[in-house]
């Protein structure tokens, strides 16, 4: 029999094959990305400043401990309920006398249903510390109240502009902000459970 | 002349792209051998809390980390067994936090100074005193975009 030459194989399309492997790789492939909640610290107060008077019905003030009890509004409770007490705080829905006042503010954004200027809450989250608490419990606690801005402004873009906040464009965004803003204070933390 | 003209036109020969996949490997390989990603280790072991509130931290450029926990077993002997500050490459005090974040302001251009953000990565035992004291820190040097590092989590 006759030797028959093998017939070479046509591998110019291996680099099609490897530049595909290489850019699914590259896309699906994500370094690991940091999670968590990012805040505004207060710029800092110049000395003899005087403190402005807030109503107090217009206060929420939340206290942990250093054992990491949570107290809020005068009631020792679980950090799982503060989400809700913190909503119905902020969103006042029925004019409680004693719930905080609002203020209507005319947000460009929001002309369309509030020509007159959206209701905004006057009301502010106070949030106090001791030197002991635990870093567990104030990240629970900011995640809560999070929770609650977050559940608010995603019920009010989707009745303005019928997507949930994460769908909105920038500028619809920033009304929604305007509109709810991040009301959270915090003073300087005591120091009853002994230091660091 | 006649013996050029009647000579076969000459056809281009083909290239060979065997080796076209070898070479783009050799480059994939070099590039994936020398990129290190910029991350200095950690001396302090961190367990970020849970949270489900969390987002994404946003252009890591502009992100400078302050590392809060307890120093790993092998740098217990240096260090010792209570919480401290890791900033970069050194466990550090809360007063050098104002010179940390000087240093990092200068590494940025002008325009992307005001939107630097410090990362607070702080291990979930760790006391709010030290946090606090932080917080006033950068209160004072002006950096006010700060961000808590946590895990994503169910309740």
């Amino acid at each position: 029999m006759a030797k028959r030459k093998t017939p070479g194989l046509n591998t110019s399309s291996m680099s099609d094959i490897s530049f595909l492997l290489l850019t699914f790789f590259l896309m699906t492939s994500s370094i690991n990305t940091d999670m968590g909640i990012a805040r505004r610290l207060p710029p800092p107060v110049p000395e003899n400043t005087e403190i402005p008077d807030v109503r107090e019905r217009n206060i929420f003030v939340v206290m942990i401990n250093s054992k990491d009890k949570v107290l809020f509004n005068g009631e020792v409770g679980d950090v799982s309920l503060l989400k809700d007490r913190a909503k119905e705080f902020l969103g006042n829905p029925n004019d409680d006398p004693n719930l905080p006042e609002k203020e209507n503010v005319v947000i460009d954004g929001l002309k369309k249903h509030y020509p007159n200027g959206y209701p905004v809450s006057k009301g502010v989250i106070s949030l106090r510390n001791d030197r002991g608490t635990s870093y567990d419990i104030y990240f629970r606690v900011q995640n809560e109240l999070a929770a609650a801005i977050n559940e608010m402004r995603n019920e009010l873009s989707n009745a303005e502009f019928s997507k949930g906040y994460a769908d909105i464009t920038e500028q619809q965004r920033e009304a929604i902000d305007a509109a709810i803003p991040i009301a959270i204070s915090e003073a300087e933390p005591t120091k009853i459970g002994g230091n660091n | 002349m006649a013996r050029f003209t009647g000579k076969k036109a000459k056809e281009t020969p083909e290239l060979n792209m065997g080796s076209m996949s070898d070479i783009i490997f050799m480059l994939l390989f070099f590039f994936m051998v020398i990129t290190t990603m910029r991350e200095s280790t950690l001396f302090v072991k961190i367990t970020p809390p849970q949270g489900t509130e969390v987002s994404k931290l946003e252009k890591k450029s502009l992100v400078s980390y302050i590392n809060i926990g307890v120093p790993t077993p092998q740098f217990q002997a240096t260090y010792g067994k209570e919480p401290c500050i890791q900033l970069n490459d050194q466990i550090a005090e809360v007063s050098d936090i104002a010179t940390f974040v000087e240093l990092e302001r200068s590494a940025r251009s002008e325009a992307d100074r005001p939107l630097l953000t410090m990362a607070i990565k702080a291990d979930q035992d760790a006391k709010m005193g030290m946090i606090s004291d932080i917080k006033q820190e950068l209160r004072a040097t002006g950096a006010f975009r700060i961000f808590y590092n946590a895990r994503k989590g169910k309740e």
